[in-house]
Order: structure tokens, then sequence, then C-alpha cells
């Protein structure tokens, strides 16, 4: 899909999984089905993930195993999601997060 | 089994060979730890699947689990609680459910270490294991050229798996006067044209928004930085290998008596030659026990989940027999020059858990 996709690899075959469709505060973009949205992301050129609560610097993943909680962003409405881990499902609405996010009441 | 790397899979094999009933919990969507993202061959003896992948050796463990009744594997579950009565709480998607086992192995892992520079905390700036993941697991590079900050075998192995991926490698960079890692690993890379700068230093990491460059320096005999021997690289990713420490929180919890051993990555739970903590019942293995390599990690985990099965009752008759072969290979892959380290931190713990009568 873009150049930061590994297509050939002296020891690993990537299967492509199906493609989705997902928007970034609000820009269409696309990923693979079941792949963490922060891969999706950093292959789509992304890797601005969401800014501190009190300095407003900007952050990007760190462990990507869902350890270091840097890459957390607002999916689908709720926040504090780590995207380092949380899969890429068609048509889902990720947003760079600001501050601590705030949590939705129960509907 | 808290946790399904090399460790908490060979403690569930050697619990479930003996007849004990088994549920291993881990957070990732399968099983194999860090293993799943480990490209390169192990070296150490065969029992440790030397010559074998990383990757490999996770699909071999799991397989030895995996449709076994007396295995239950809960994947993509956290263990975010450990309580008095002894239950753990794990968290599934939005589901929490409680369990409390008779004895439980942890091994958790590691986490790695972060270091204080300016414009550490730039998007760009990773982990080398994140980087392994995004490359190795989901097929992403990390970016166009990279530096890489440690020369320790982690440093060096993801050096040379970034090249296999396609990407540059502008140096490491190392603080010691020496490399930390096998020479076979640095000479890997070095024929292909990556400096390796010992005893230099990340000065500060650039960029408004994420990475642009990296200036680094020449620390001097006692660490301290050389003014004017900066020198600037354009890179769009600074990856770190700085080491890695335990990720002991569930062992605060549980209150097993802690040391810090710096040998060993940082704090550890004290513990005796069945890697039984001071909280009876509770065992460690693996990384979470000192930060060593996935082969004493597997041997570990085989010790833990022997020693945990047979305190419950069961046995079989090569028991004794398989303890010691453990005991003897772990001996081995800490021998050497290498192992010194790993030695020192293990002597100290022992000590300690001597003072406190963990260890007879």
């Amino acid at each position: 899909m873009t150049d930061a996709r590994i297509t050939t690899h002296p020891i690993l075959e990537f299967k492509e999984g199906k493609k989705v469709t997902f928007t970034f505060d609000g820009r269409e973009m696309e990923g693979y089905e079941g792949e963490p949205i922060a891969a999706a992301l950093h292959a789509a050129g992304v890797r601005v993930l969401r800014e501190s609560p009190k300095l407003n610097r900007p952050r990007g993943f760190f462990c990507a195993i869902g350890n270091c909680s840097s890459c957390l962003m607002t999916v689908d409405g709720r926040p504090n999601v780590r995207v380092c881990t949380e899969k890429l499902r068609e048509g889902m609405r990720v947003e760079t997060q600001r501050g601590k996010g705030v949590l939705l009441a129960n509907d | 089994m808290i946790g399904a790397g090399p460790a908490g899979l060979c403690a569930a094999i050697a619990a479930r060979d003996m007849g004990a009933r088994v549920t291993c919990v881990d957070s990732g969507d399968r099983p194999g730890g860090q293993l799943v993202k480990q490209t390169h061959k192990f070296f150490g003896s065969r029992g440790q699947f030397a010559g074998k992948r990383g990757i490999d050796i996770a699909r071999i463990l799991a397989a030895r689990i995996e449709d076994d009744p007396m295995v239950d594997l809960m994947l993509e579950s956290t263990v975010i609680g450990f309580y008095d009565d002894g239950a753990i709480g794990i968290e599934h998607g939005d589901c929490l459910t409680f369990l409390k086992p008779e004895r439980i192995v942890c091994a958790t892992g590691a986490s790695e270490r972060m270091l204080a520079f300016p414009g550490n905390d730039l998007p760009g700036v990773y982990g080398a294991g994140a980087v392994q993941t995004l490359m190795n697991v989901h097929g992403v590079r990390p970016g166009k050229a990279v530096l890489m900050v440690g020369a320790g075998n982690i440093g060096l192995i993801v050096s040379y798996q970034l090249l296999q991926a396609g990407v540059e490698v502008v140096a490491v960079v190392e603080a010691m006067p020496q490399v930390g890692g096998y020479d076979v690993h640095a000479r890997k890379i070095q024929r292909a044209g990556v400096p390796i700068l010992t005893s230099h230093t990340v000065k500060a990491v650039h960029g408004t928004r994420i990475v642009e460059g990296a200036t680094v320096w020449a620390l001097g005999s006692n660490f301290q930085p050389i003014p004017g021997t900066e020198r600037c690289f354009q890179v769009d990713t600074v990856c770190l290998a700085v080491g890695l420490t335990p990720l002991a929180d569930l062992l605060w919890q549980a209150g097993c008596r802690m040391a810090y051993i710096p040998e060993l990555g940082g704090h550890v739970a004290l513990r005796d030659e069945n890697y039984e903590t001071s909280r009876p019942g509770v065992y460690v293995a693996g990384d979470l026990a000192g930060i060593e390599e996935a082969s004493s990690a597997m041997i570990e985990g085989t010790i833990a989940g022997l020693a945990a099965a047979r305190s419950l009752g069961h046995s079989r008759p090569d028991f004794e027999e398989r303890l010691a072969t453990a005991r003897a290979e772990l001996a081995a892959l800490r021998a050497g020059p290498k192992g010194e380290k790993v030695r020192r931190g293990i002597d100290r713990l022992m000590r300690l858990g001597r003072e406190v009568g963990i260890v007879a």
C-alpha cells in the first residue's frame, strides 16, 4: 500500500489481510483488517498519535506491545485506547487524543 | 502461568507433563511472547532449540499445549490484579474474570528502559523491541534511516533485522568502551557497513513534531561527554536498545519480597532454587526473575513448572532427572565470561534469600 510496507523479506512472508477503510481525524485511510491500528497509521505515514496532557507534546508509540501507554488514542469515541494492540476494523473512527480523554456516559 | 512467552510456555508444558491442570494467560493475540518477532537463529544447546529461529520456537512450544484438554490457553487476556486471597483478576475485552489457582508461575517478562536526553519523547524514538514488532510481526518499516542506541545483543540483532527489512542503519552507538553483545552479531552488521561507535551516546534528538535527526558525542573514561566531538545524523527513527527491566508489578501486588539487583535488570523477587518466591505457591521464571535470554527463560520455566506441579503432589518417573538436567543446562548457559554478570546477580539474590530464610 505504501513503501513502508515490507513486500519482500529474506526470512518472513507477510500475508496481506483484507483491506479496510477507516478514518484518522476525519481523513479516510486504508489498512489491513486485524493489524494494530498503530501499524496501519505508521504505514500511512502517521507517527503522532496523541498530545501529552500537560505540555501538549506530540507522542508516538514506544513499546508496541501494550505495556507503556504512549500510544493512547480515541477510537470510535472511546479515549485511552492502546492502538499498538487494538485491532483495526472496517469503518473505525480513529482520532488524535488531546489531554486525558473524556469518558462517555454509558448508553 | 501468567505469560505465554518462552518461560510461561515451558512452565505450562512441564507442569502439564507432571499431570497438573494448567491455565496459561497472555495479553498477546498469539502464544510465544517476544519469540514471535525473533527472526534470528538461537545459540545455546539443543534442548533450547539452538539453530532454530525464535518465530519457529514459538510455534513448536505452542503446538505442545494447543488442543490439550489439560491446558487452557487464554489469549488477549491481561492479569490486572493479584488479590490478598490469592485470586487474580483477568481482563479480556470488556470482561473481568477471577481465577484462584493453587500455584502461580509468574512469567510476565520485561519492559524496555528509557534513556534521558533532550527529545527522547518525540515520535520516532522507539524501543528496539517495538521496532522489531512493527517490522517482523506487522510488516511495516519503522522509518527510512535509523540510529541504534546500544550494542548489546538486542541492539545488534535488531540492527541486522532492520537491514534485512530494507531500512538504513546509520550507526550503532554504545556508551561502554566495548560491544556488549556477541561478536558474531557485531561483525554481521559491520560487514554490512554499519559503524559501531563505542564510548558514544546520544546528546539530543531533534525535530518539531517527529524525529528529524540526532546528535551523538563521545564519552571520556568516566562516561563524561566530550564537547567538540558531536556528530549529527539525519534519521527519522532512533531505536533504544539500552536494556530491559523486569515487569514486576504483579509481584509487588502479591507482596513478594523484592530486591534491587542491577545485574539482573532491577527489582527482582527473592526466590529459592525452584524459583518459588517468598509468597508460598508463587513462582517466577524468565526475564521477570532476572534479565537473561530466551534460552534461560525456557529452562527457568521448566524448573518452575516442574516444582510447582510437584508441590501439588503430581509426579512422573523422570521428574528428578528432568529437574537435574534443567539445572545443569542453566548452569552451562551461564558459564563463561558473558554470564559473569548474571552469575554475580544470582549469587547476591541467593545470599539475600538465605538471610531471610527463603533459601535453605
